[in-house]
């Protein structure tokens, strides 16, 4: 082509010109400097700032850090270990090493237990794995059911064939349940309901009896003086004469309501096994496991609830709180959801106050208040309290998150199970929560993380969990007072790894599930 | 030729309470009412027996009791001598104040920072990330512990102020005192003919509205872009000096002075205070720069490059493009946020600041015993608080939402 232009063009490259290198300013790290760091005055003004921010922390932090004196009694004897070797600043981190025990695992826990302790920690990592990853083989699920009696039976002790009892006794009544439902032909069902029906019917009839008689006994209580009694007085009497009225009438009802599920045996069945369940917890528990431990012997040394304390503490009410509060969370969401209003409303009252009020407020119910509402043979301990109050705190929230992935979810959706014939328990249990709860995920885990960190909240009701210990016996000890940053440090470095960690699975599970094409 | 008869009408049998889906909802929520009663029955049957059973009863009578314990900080007048009510309504007055001033201080940081996460520059993107990750991960009960004890042991005592060669010195022209105590402020003293000054000075924030206003009419109207910064500027401070000026500086202030072991005068911020604000704000700031921060990303680019083709210089864009469409993703989180500023709040408790927790869940609690009632009016306090913050801002919210068709 270059021909063609010969005569009216002077000069006509016929080579290509061989590659330079670009300028020396707009390659590799000089290049990345100038724009990410040097890009204008506000932005180089800003990288100074920054810098200067930087270097100051760190002239500040680092020498503390290094001139750190790990092995002294007391914070005198780090002063004076300092001083001998003419260092100005320095960390006492002697108080971590002095007090490692009581930072993690509280200071009145045997300490030839510790072992105990690290293995359930160990085994919760390999329980947790197969729900966390969904690669790994299925069949580790079972461990993961496993593992909570065993984890029980590790962390407080006693005979392991308690636990395995308890077990044993779950597996039975599923059992049971599988059997009434499947395997028992319809002639023969309709026996079985007859009789589960006319055993529940007379006796919720006759607890429905005793809770008027203890409505009565409340309005009698309540006394007639001044307005608000007397207003309380009337709905209890209000209350109680509705239960008597409708004791037998219910009675009748639900046992007639059990009789009549025969054919499908949805109904007959779940009641069947939740009152063997029932009688088997009361009547053959203890002698079961009893009669095996005294046959082949095989015990741990026992640990009181009062004594967990530390870092533990926090892990334990942690996992806990969280695992048990997930399915309550599920099951207040749906009431959310549901077009009953009174079962709505229940729920919806619920949710809004847990959400109102700070946790503090409902481990000041835990701890001075709920003993009160419980009957007073019963003894729980105060950690089985805030551990109520804990699960019911994060199941509102978790709701709210489920309730969120519940409406994201398209209508076509539910219409679609609804066409296919399913009903409420398929169609929910197969369609709607799976893919719900696959959209409130990271709001679950957020929560989660919220609920650990809050863990902390113990300490202020006097239990001894990490920020408890390092309150209390740390700091008032006369060999470790006035050590702050050293202990805080510490303890928000154990919560951050964890969170940390926990918030990371959060965001890589998020992309995992992302299966929307970008 | 068959013709379709008229479905049979059904009588009502029992069974269709349990399988006809018309009753079956009212069955089960018959249900559940009788069981709720049952529950409150066995619930409250116990309460009784227990309260019996320590000899004690239900009564708000300890309310109106005196107190007999002293609030180191009092927004309004209140003594030992008064009652465990009053205590109570100071305590309330507290954690309004620490969560009013931790709203704003945690506003203003996690805007700040959630902008500059996304700077262009790496070294502010990186240190904005660093401190969202820290405080995102750790307790707000550690982090409120952590400061106080820097403001207990970093701050200089009232002593370090002493002598003819202090260690430590006041701030901006020797007006605040920053000690392990607690902060020392200037008091403003009204004087006579305050009122005047105070008029002209609302005077002046209603003309710089109205100078608004006008400044955006010219620019709709007649396309003349009048500069309002400096004039506002102007319009707020100049008026009222002058008015302090010719009326012979009616407000005056009282300085904090140190008398005896102790600074005297001015208005006092206790060290608990700063340490719980400072830190509720910090700690929530992480929070709301990570919702600022995507709320700005979830402006879509084509908006940033419509507004720049449009000619906007990167400040308008941010100012009049980005972030009104980002604040309608911002808001709902940051609603929840104050929420739980307000109830992180409670956590006073752990550095000694006598808010609503402290006086009535705390001492009054303690010193009468009546646990049930302090407790359940103490939710109650914090319900309607967090009730009505939630009706606010939804309001708020309201007015926001994207008018769609």
């Amino acid at each position: 082509m270059s021909d063609t232009h010969a005569q009216s063009v002077a000069f006509v490259r016929e080579t290509e010109i061989p590659q330079s290198p670009p300028p020396a300013l707009e390659a590799g790290a000089v290049k990345w400097v100038r724009e990410n760091l040097f890009s204008g005055v506000f932005n180089t003004v800003l990288t100074l700032l920054a810098l200067y921010v930087v270097v100051r922390f760190a002239i500040f932090v680092f020498p503390w850090f290094y001139n750190g004196v790990w092995e002294a009694s007391s914070r005198k004897e780090c002063i004076d270990i300092l001083r001998e070797a003419g260092k100005g600043t320095g960390a006492c981190f002697a108080v971590l090493v002095d007090r490692w025990d009581h930072l993690v695992f509280g200071f009145k826990y045997p300490p030839e237990g510790y072992w105990r302790i690290l293995l359930a920690f160990l085994l919760l990592l390999v329980a947790a794995a197969p729900a966390l990853f969904s690669s790994l083989p299925r069949k580790l699920l079972m461990f993961t059911a496993f593992y909570p009696f065993l984890a029980f039976w590790l962390i407080w002790g006693g005979s392991l064939w308690l636990p395995l009892t308890i077990l044993g006794l779950i597996i039975a009544t599923m059992l049971v349940f599988r059997l009434i439902s499947s395997q028992i032909p319809v002639n023969n069902r309709q026996i079985v309901s007859g009789v589960i029906g006319v055993i529940c019917g007379a006796g919720l009839a006759y607890l429905l009896f005793i809770g008027a008689q203890e409505l009565v006994f409340i309005a009698n209580s309540v006394g007639t003086e001044g307005v608000i009694s007397q207003v309380a007085y009337g709905v209890f009497w209000i209350m109680a004469i509705f239960t008597f009225v409708f004791c037998v009438p219910m009675g009748i009802f639900v046992g007639y309501a059990i009789y009549n599920s025969y054919e499908d045996g949805g109904l007959v069945s779940i009641v069947a096994s939740l009152l063997f369940g029932y009688l088997a917890f009361v009547y053959l528990l203890s002698p079961i496991w009893m009669a095996l431990n005294s046959i082949i012997p095989i015990e741990l040394q026992a640990v009181a609830s009062r004594d967990m304390g530390g870092f533990m503490l926090n892990m334990l009410l942690g996992t806990i709180c969280v695992s048990l509060s997930i399915p309550l969370g599920i099951l207040l969401a749906l009431g959310r959801q549901s077009p009953m209003p009174l079962i709505k409303g229940v729920c919806v009252v619920f949710i809004e106050f847990i959400r109102g009020v700070p946790l503090i407020t409902l481990l000041f119910v835990a701890n001075v208040m709920l003993a009160y509402f419980l009957p007073p043979s019963s003894n729980f301990d105060l950690i089985l309290r805030v551990i109520i109050m804990i699960t019911l705190f994060s199941a509102a929230y978790i709701a709210e998150v489920i309730r969120g992935g519940l409406a994201a979810l398209p209508k076509g959706q539910y219409e679609a199970a609804d066409s296919l014939g399913l009903d409420y328990g398929q169609a929910t249990r197969l369609i709607i929560l799976p893919q719900a709860l696959k959209i409130s995920i990271p709001g679950i885990v957020n929560i989660a993380v919220g609920l650990f960190k809050d863990t902390t909240l113990i300490s202020i009701i006097s239990m001894f969990d990490l920020v408890g210990m390092i309150r209390g016996p740390i700091q008032n000890s006369t060999e470790w007072t006035s050590v702050y940053w050293e202990v805080y440090g510490f303890g928000a470095l154990l919560f951050f790894v964890v969170c940390y960690s926990i918030s990371q699975y959060s965001q890589w599970l998020e992309r995992q599930l992302n299966t929307s094409h970008h | 030729m068959t013709t379709l008869a008229d479905p049979h009408k059904e009588s009502f049998r029992l069974s269709m309470l349990l399988n006809d889906t018309r009753y079956r909802s009212l069955t089960f929520q018959f249900i559940a009412l009788v069981a709720i009663i049952a529950t409150m029955a066995f619930i409250g049957g116990n309460l009784v027996r227990n309260l019996a059973e320590a000899g004690l009863n239900i009564s708000y009578d300890f309310l109106g009791a005196q107190a007999g314990y002293d609030i180191n900080q009092r927004p309004i007048s209140y003594d030992s001598q008064d009652t465990h009510g009053r205590a109570a309504m100071v305590g309330l007055l507290n954690t309004l104040i620490v969560a009013f001033l931790g709203c704003i201080t945690a506003t203003i940081i996690g805007v700040v920072a959630g902008v500059l996460r996304l700077s262009p520059n790496w070294l502010v993107r990186k240190i904005m990330a660093f401190y969202v990750e820290i405080f995102r991960n750790v307790p707000v009960l550690i982090w409120i512990l952590i400061i106080f004890s820097i403001m207990i042991n970093a701050a200089p005592a009232p002593n370090a102020f002493r002598g003819d060669e202090p260690t430590a010195s006041m701030w901006l022209f020797d007006s605040i005192a920053v000690t392990n105590r607690g902060v020392y402020l200037p008091k403003p003293i009204w004087g006579s003919g305050s009122l005047l000054v105070v008029g002209v000075f609302i005077a002046s924030i209603i003309g710089i509205f109205l100078f608004r206003r006008y400044a955006r009419k010219q620019l709709f109207d007649h396309g003349r872009l009048i500069p309002t910064f400096w004039p506002s500027l102007a319009l707020l401070f100049i008026p009222v000096i002058l008015a302090q000026l010719v009326l012979g500086t009616p407000i005056s202030l009282e300085y904090p002075a140190l008398k005896g072991f102790n600074f005297r005068g001015g208005i006092t911020i206790l060290g608990s205070l700063i340490a719980l604000w400072f830190a509720l704000s910090i700690y929530t700031g992480a929070f709301i720069a990570e919702n600022v921060r995507a709320g700005i990303l979830a402006v879509s680019k084509g908006q940033t490059e419509a507004a720049a083709a449009l000619g906007l210089r990167p400040g308008r864009i941010m100012n009049l493009v980005v972030l009104p469409q980002a604040l309608r993703v911002i808001i709902p989180p940051l609603i929840s946020q104050y929420l739980n500023i307000t109830k992180n709040s409670s956590l006073a408790i752990a550095v000694g600041y006598m808010d609503l927790t402290g006086t009535l869940g705390g001492i009054t609690l303690l010193q009468t015993g009546r646990a049930i009632e302090s407790v359940l009016l103490l939710m109650l306090f914090y319900l309607i608080i967090s009730l009505s913050i939630s009706f606010i801002m939804n309001i708020y919210n309201n007015t926001m939402k994207l008018q769609e068709r």
